[in-house]
């Protein structure tokens, strides 16, 4: 496949003048669009050396915050991993009415503004009018502006990302070794950790490392569901937005780079775990 | 083909049960079971409660929220913006993906890179990095703060993905021999590109195109230092929802909430049925 995408790059991308300038215009967009912004928040993030990144890093309140997002994050990526790869292996391996909408359904939180995230959780968990909010707050579970209801809403949206991954491993893995092991007379739970799981490990992995990306920079949907309450129920991208208002922009700044150094660092770390006959 | 974060062959329709898949056991039946409870929990009693509460005043006082001049203006903003961004990606997107696949130069794995950086990086840092560059601070002396160019930036940043992610893979697999066939009975570049490659690639654009609008009229998190949320000029539909809730106004909040998730809806639906036509077709 690669030496068919090089003869007809220069077939009918055209040898010069429009292969090249096409190159210049894909580069440049998004230079201005990604690489120079990107880098602009680095440099501002340094731009007294290291003073707001350790300023940040003592402060006992931001410190906090980055706790409770990793904690957060953490959670919210081990709840996705374990119904991402059964929901994954119910789909492909089994057969029963209603996988074409279960299929459907699963993309919907890709599509569902954060803020509707938090409304629709708000809406069921709030303590004080939401359907199931008040029976679980008088069982001493309050969910709606603490921290399981930050979870929920990450878990929320980062939903799909871990299916997407496996789903298309798990299809092109096809069945036949399940079914030798089977066959062998090993059990359910023998041909999943014998065989399945070690198949589409890569495919795991990498929706975890993106849930893990999308969970720590989850902003709206914890927004509302949180309170935002100072010490206790604030997360890292909060601080970024509260720092910012309050003309801390040296605070903002160091802040979003730390955020913006793991997400970057998600992405090259995925695109350089992919094997090779992927790229 | 890589796609780091948007799986190469796209969304819901191809996660198909494998023909002849199993019968459900009474393990997998539970397995089953437990998964449905808890995506219900989560997801579809949550959506279910915001369109119960939306229509608790009736279609009319829906229609009234909705037609409030400061939320029909957000609303209009968002899906314009949303639209007009939408057409700027199929062109970029179809563009960039091309190059990606058929070009090859030091430095493409970066722009690889630089692709995805915007489906992981959180939004409100989105916007900070946007600010850094066309904000009051801008070294290129252009600042679309506090402006509608603000909103369409942001859509643009965060809805960059989706188009090239979802015409890479296609681009790809497609048999150059055609292309040559075309090109030797004399057929331009144009030509080639406009009644060969262009079909082909219809149904990818269009799932593309699909996901980056409603990612577009979602979006929240990027505008919040960007825009300014100025009412009836810079304000989104996903802030007016934000400022009823604030204003312990549910029912209004849910009301514009369902009209983001009708378009997200229908928007699935096209996709499905798009989806649908090329498995058909091939």
């Amino acid at each position: 496949m690669a030496d068919h995408s090089r003869t007809t790059g220069t077939r009918v991308g055209g040898p010069g003048p429009v292969r090249h300038l096409l190159r210049l215009v894909v580069t440049t967009y998004l230079f201005l669009l990604v690489a120079w912004p990107l880098y602009l928040v680095g440099r501002n993030a340094f731009a007294d050396g290291f003073v707001d990144l350790t300023a940040i890093l003592t402060d006992p309140d931001v410190t906090h915050a980055l706790r409770l997002t990793v904690v957060i994050a953490v959670a919210a990526v081990m709840i996705n991993t374990v119904f991402g790869v059964g929901i994954s292996i119910l789909l492909v391996r089994y057969n029963f009415p209603g996988t074409r909408l279960l299929n459907a359904l699963l993309d919907v939180p890709l599509s569902v503004s954060p803020i509707v995230v938090g409304l629709a959780l708000v809406l069921v968990y709030g303590g004080r009018e939401g359907w199931f909010g008040p029976t679980l707050e008088a069982a001493g579970l309050q969910i709606i502006f603490a921290v399981p209801g930050m979870v929920l809403a990450t878990v929320f949206v980062a939903l799909p990302l871990v299916i997407r991954e496996v789903v298309p491993v798990l299809e092109e893995l096809g069945d036949d070794q399940e079914q030798a092991a089977r066959s062998l007379g090993a059990n359910a739970l023998q041909t999943f950790r014998r065989i399945t799981l070690p198949s589409i490990k890569w495919g795991v992995i990498y929706g975890v490392v993106l849930s893990l990306a999308r969970s720590l920079g989850e902003f709206g949907a914890v927004k509302v569901v949180s309170g935002n309450v100072l010490g206790q129920t604030r997360t890292a991208t909060l601080v970024v937005e509260e720092k910012y208002l309050n003309f801390d922009k040296g605070g903002a700044y160091a802040t979003a780079f730390l955020l913006a150094l793991v997400a970057v660092a998600s992405i090259i770390v995925v695109s350089a775990l992919r094997p090779k006959e992927d790229r | 083909m890589t796609s780091a974060v948007l799986a190469p062959d796209g969304p819901a329709a191809n996660r198909r049960s494998a023909r002849g898949g199993l019968p459900l056991t009474p393990v997998s039946g539970l397995g089953l079971g437990v998964a449905m409870l808890w995506f219900s929990l989560l997801v579809l009693i949550p959506l279910a409660a915001v369109v119960v509460t939306a229509s608790q005043g009736g279609w009319g006082g829906l229609w009234q929220t909705v037609t409030n001049e400061q939320t029909a203006a957000a609303i209009r903003l968002t899906v314009g913006t949303a639209a007009l961004v939408t057409l700027v990606n199929i062109v970029m997107g179809t563009l960039i993906a091309w190059v990606l696949v058929r070009d090859r130069f030091a430095g493409k794995r970066a722009l690889e890179i630089l692709i995805d950086v915007p489906f992981a990086l959180p939004t409100i840092v989105a916007g900070l990095v946007l600010l850094s560059l066309y904000g009051p601070d801008s070294p290129l002396g252009v600042n679309v703060a506090n402006t509608r160019a603000a909103v369409f930036l942001a859509f643009l940043f965060v809805t960059l993905p989706f188009i090239v992610r979802t015409v890479q893979p296609v681009l790809a697999e497609l048999d150059p021999e055609i292309e040559e066939a075309a090109a030797s009975l004399g057929a331009s570049r144009l030509t080639t590109f406009r009644r060969i490659i262009l079909p082909s690639l219809t149904p990818a654009i269009a799932a593309g195109a699909a996901l980056s609008f409603a990612r577009g009229i979602s979006e929240y998190g990027s505008l919040v230092l960007l825009s300014g949320n100025l009412p009836m000029r810079t304000e989104v539909a996903s802030v007016r929802i934000l400022s009823s809730i604030e204003n312990d106004n549910p029912d209004s909040a849910a009301a514009v909430a369902v009209v983001l998730l009708t378009i997200s809806f229908a928007v699935i639906v096209v996709l499905d049925l798009v989806q649908r036509r090329v498995v058909r077709r091939g």
